[in-house]
């Protein structure tokens, strides 16, 4: 059997200071992608607080307790990391998502400056608050965008463009950081 | 262009895909005749003014009827398709 050797997304690739801005891997070992069916969202939510103390978010919001989080991730659906499922068999799509997703945390003085350039969305701390995530863009790939305190951001990503990730917040980290 | 996800708010035209004119929610019955199911499938309006069509956005998922106007531009609202079939 060969040896495989197991590596995390942006291995080789993070972590990286520009300016201001720090750039770091976020390791996701598991996450499971959870969509209720229809009518059962309080069911999921209250088989959720009980198991891992979070609740299925409201969109555009996450839910956290210590490891354990819930992401909004689109119409319907949350991502599940940092936690045991309990069984929600008859009360949600459960879909497994492994370590198929990359994230990359962005802090420092800079992170919403250089976030600007990519994301076309208004993340300031007035209207995006901590705790609040967004569905977008980042350049032309789909992300998930999360503010988890006052001058740091998470990004998530498919683990496949982990390197175009890494590329386009660099990039943007270097524009920032030569305007000084 | 802005468009409204009835989720994510008010957001740029990048995020979101079109489809078409928002007729194709209003699917006639299985039993009504061929002329019928031609219409359906190939008449569209081409209105100068209000207008409805679906788009999707692209980084939640949800398919999304958006009133607007071609003549001026504006964007009235953004309604869930799945809200609309009803």
């Amino acid at each position: 059997m060969a040896n495989l050797v197991a590596r995390t997304p942006c291995e080789g690739l993070l972590p990286v200071t520009i300016g201001s801005v720090t750039l770091s891997e976020v390791v996701i070992e598991r996450m499971a992608a959870v969509a209720p069916f229809k009518g059962k969202e309080g069911a999921v939510s209250a088989a959720l607080k009980e198991a891992c103390d979070i609740v299925f978010p409201a969109p555009n919001r996450t839910s956290s307790k210590g490891d354990a989080r819930a992401v909004w991730a689109g119409q319907g659906r949350a991502n599940v990391i940092g936690c045991d499922l309990p069984d929600l068999s008859g009360l949600a799509a459960v879909t497994d998502q492994g370590d198929g997703v990359a994230a990359v945390k962005i802090e420092g003085d800079g992170a919403e400056a250089v976030l600007a350039r990519l994301v076309p969305l208004d993340l300031r701390a007035a209207t995006f608050k901590r705790g609040h995530t967004a569905r977008s863009l980042v350049n032309h790939m789909a992300a998930s965008i999360t503010r988890l305190g006052p001058k740091s951001f998470e990004v998530m990503v498919m683990r496949s463009m982990a390197q175009t990730l890494v590329h386009e917040l660099t990039e943007a980290a270097e524009g920032v950081a030569a305007r000084g | 262009m802005r468009l409204i996800c009835p989720h994510c708010g008010e957001r740029d035209r990048r995020e979101f895909t079109y489809q078409g004119a928002a007729e194709i929610l209003d699917r006639p019955s299985r039993e009504v005749g061929n002329d019928d199911w031609a219409d359906y499938l190939h008449l569209r309006e081409n209105p100068a003014g209000e207008t409805k069509d679906m788009w999707y956005h692209d980084p939640c998922g949800a398919w999304i009827v958006v009133h607007r106007d071609t003549v001026t531009h504006a964007v009235h609202s953004g309604e869930l398709a799945s809200e609309v079939r009803k």
